[in-house]
């Protein structure tokens, strides 16, 4: 289909994959738990997201990205972005990976359904590029780099019609046909039905450029209005917002693409506005077992509870992360529950050898996690979680 | 409002229909008490013929074709019936061609391959849009904007590309050839694409461009041509008739708060339909008003497809008696009949 959808594929997931850890990261650190060996520090973390973004807005990167390509696979794009997230000194098992790229592949498609027009993607890609840049604000060579890439990428897709950038969404869309993973956040938010497909209102403003349905108007043959007449129009809808800015920097009015994982929840009576207490808010409500557990992924109540970390000898070691909530499954070797029950299925539109598994691209991003590699770790079971990460 | 359809019991697909424009066609085939569907999900058409005592179903994949590659991952754009006097045939529209069957889906007989760059640029490359116009002409639009001419016998492989149509300039959407068997009107076919222009034609040896209407901007995602009117569903929402030969703008409708993806019309009464991302679909009717020669449009109902949004409806009859609905990730064609 197109052939420019790579970049906002990246961006978009990558920038969801940013927040999950980010989160994620914050509540290891916040739980505070002194049986942990060593600790997972605030610099641990501010620099395992630095490395990843330097490596995703890395200039070759971004050059290799916006080539005109074909759709990448569903295996392909979670290489790349398991590259990705492997250029810090963050290490994810399989099972950890498989999770968390469900939930941003589940986060990405709401975006791009809900999505009001097409050229609205540029706006959540911008959403999500805004937000990287706010986490690693402290560092300004990082931020340039962020605008360099953002202009390009507004450079490049601003021109396109309305019409070519419907074709893009549909050639997005096609990746994700079928994958309905219920995820419980959004469960819980009400935006998605215990099917795992999404809710999709009826009301709300109507998209910028369109008008709230429900009005007929006749024209005489020089063009003027002679007579209207309305129809009830089914829904409850009101005039549009205003339009989102496409600039560097702006307000872009959509909130899809923001961070989800950081806002206060309606029913949380607590007004703080640290990100603190609403990430031990949702830890709290994921104890409470889900009735639809044993067949559904229950990303985040995983996500949440079992976040292990360990920091290995050498101070420069590289971090394994576990997701896994009890010991048991890490004896396992963090082998996923995958043979059981998946909840999705996911589409292989190529059936033949994936040949994008080793393209300029990821080689690119290998070239990255090399250079960010220590020579030698110390052997213990971590080392079969890396020796299968390899063989992603 | 009292409930002018009610749902019927939906049929199940092999595989869910993929967001593409008209991504529904029906042929009925009354002497066998059948009526087809096809629904295009990314390199495949899923073909299923439903008997109407509601008893018999029976399915059929297509897949799309790729030069002398076994298995092709091309993406098909549409499917759709071309009904020509002497024969249907089931057209196929991809990435790499055209593929063209006898109506069962049995037997291809005729492919041709578009033009591809030998290096990928930035412009995908498709075809898209299709339409029987006439007694023998299939016509058939390309991501360029041109509009392929295919000269169909009324037996057999013999297809011949007999004209190429160059008038628009960004990627046809969608086309339809006048469908209320009128002899009377001039325009035979309308073409419309990206932009939302819109070329009004007559068919023969060579094609007469009639008329050409300008978009503003704004895609043309599904368009119908009946007693003349243009009807055409745009990207914002909108619905407008236009006077084909003249170009005159006689109604707009501000009709659903989504890109529309599929437009149809019953040719005998009038009714059309209408579908969109919005998950509504609404049925309307058109008359041509005796004074003034003019189309009147007038709203009758409205059915919401819960947290779907649609890509394909079409009246299942000539009366619109019935019509049928896919949608993005759905596995089934939902029916519903006038109660």
């Amino acid at each position: 289909m197109s052939l420019r959808t790579l970049p906002l594929l990246v961006l978009n997931m990558g920038g969801e994959m940013l927040y999950i850890l980010d989160q994620r990261l914050r509540a290891q650190h916040e739980t505070d738990d002194k049986t942990q060996r060593g600790g997972w520090s605030e610099d641990d973390r501010k620099r395992v997201l630095n490395d990843i973004v330097r490596s995703m807005f890395s200039k070759a990167f971004m050059e290799e990205l916006m080539k005109p390509q074909g759709l990448y696979s569903q295996r392909a794009l979670r290489c790349v972005l398991t590259r990705l997230a492997h250029t810090s000194i963050m290490r994810l098992n399989p099972a950890s990976m498989d999770r968390l790229y469900d939930l941003m592949m589940m986060a990405f498609k709401y975006q791009l359904l809900l999505c009001p027009r097409p050229r609205d993607l540029l706006l959540i890609t911008c959403n999500h590029v805004d937000a990287v840049r706010d986490m690693v604000k402290d560092s300004p060579c990082l931020i340039n780099q962020i605008n360099d890439a953002q202009r390009q990428i507004l450079e490049m897709y601003t021109p396109l019609s309305d019409g070519e950038l419907q074709f893009i969404r549909q050639t997005l869309l096609s990746l994700f046909q079928d994958v309905h993973v219920r995820v419980s956040i959004f469960l819980k938010e009400k935006i998605q039905n215990p099917d795992g497909r999404f809710v999709l209102p009826t009301s709300g403003p109507v998209p910028h450029g369109s008008d709230v349905p429900g009005l007929i108007r006749w024209f005489n043959s020089r063009g003027r209005e002679v007579r209207r007449r309305e129809f009830p129009s089914g829904g409850c809808y009101c005039s549009s917002l205003r339009e989102g800015s496409f600039d560097v920097a702006g307000d872009r009015v959509t909130r899809l693409g923001t961070n989800m994982y950081c806002t206060t929840s309606s029913e949380d009576t607590r007004t703080s506005d640290s990100s603190k207490n609403t990430c031990k808010t949702k830890q709290q409500a994921s104890v409470h077992p889900n009735p639809l557990a044993k067949e559904e992924l229950n990303l985040l109540a995983k996500l949440m509870g079992g976040m292990e970390v360990w920091n290995l000898a050498s101070a420069d070691g590289g971090v394994k992360v576990n997701l896994f909530l009890s010991e048991q499954e890490e004896d396992d070797g963090g082998i996923s529950s995958g043979g059981d029950e998946p909840a999705f299925g996911v589409i292989n539109i190529q059936a033949t050898q994936d040949h994008q598994v080793n393209t300029e691209l990821t080689r690119i991003a290998e070239e990255l996690l090399v250079q960010q590699d220590q020579p030698e770790l110390p052997s213990n079971k971590g080392d079969d979680l890396l020796a299968m990460m390899d063989e992603l | 409002m009292a409930k002018m359809y009610h749902k019927e019991k939906s049929i199940q697909i092999k595989s869910s229909a993929s967001a593409l424009y008209n991504n529904l066609s029906v042929l009925r085939i009354a002497p066998r008490c059948l009526t087809y569907f096809t629904v295009v999900h990314a390199n495949v058409v899923n073909m299923v013929s439903a008997s109407w005592d509601g008893l018999n179903y029976s399915h059929r994949q297509l897949q799309s074709k790729e030069g002398n590659v076994a298995t092709s991952s091309s993406l098909i754009m549409q499917a759709a019936w071309c009904v020509l006097p002497s024969r249907d045939l089931l057209v196929l529209t991809s990435q790499k061609g055209i593929q063209m069957y006898e109506s069962d889906g049995s037997i291809m007989v005729y492919w041709h391959a578009l033009d591809t760059p030998e290096t990928p640029t930035a412009q995908a490359v498709f075809a898209r849009g299709i339409a029987a116009v006439r007694d023998k002409y299939i016509c058939v639009g390309v991501s360029s904007g041109s509009v392929l001419v295919f000269d169909v016998p009324s037996k057999g492989s013999n297809i011949t590309l007999s004209e190429v149509l160059e008038e628009h300039t960004e990627p046809i959407t969608d086309m339809a050839s006048e469908c209320s068997g009128s002899m009377e009107c001039i325009a035979d076919l309308v073409s419309a694409d990206d932009s939302g222009t819109l070329c009004v034609w007559k068919s023969g040896g060579d094609f007469q461009l009639l008329n050409k209407i300008p978009g503003f901007d704004t895609s043309c995602s599904s368009v119908k041509l009946w007693k003349g009117t243009v009807i055409a569903g745009y990207g914002t929402g909108q619905i407008r008739l236009y006077e084909g030969v003249t170009g005159i703008l006689h109604a707009e409708v501000n009709a659903h708060a989504r890109w529309i993806y599929s437009l149809d019309i019953a040719p005998f009464t009038g009714l059309l339909l209408s579908a969109a991302e919005d998950s509504l679909v609404r049925v309307w009717h058109l008359t041509i008003s005796p004074e003034t020669n003019n189309v009147e449009i007038e709203h009758l109902y409205n059915e919401c497809v819960t947290d779907s949004q649609i890509c394909g409806a079409k009246f299942c009859d000539g009366d619109g008696y019935a019509f049928a609905v896919t949608g993005y990730d759905l596995s089934e064609i939902i029916r519903y009949t006038q109660a």
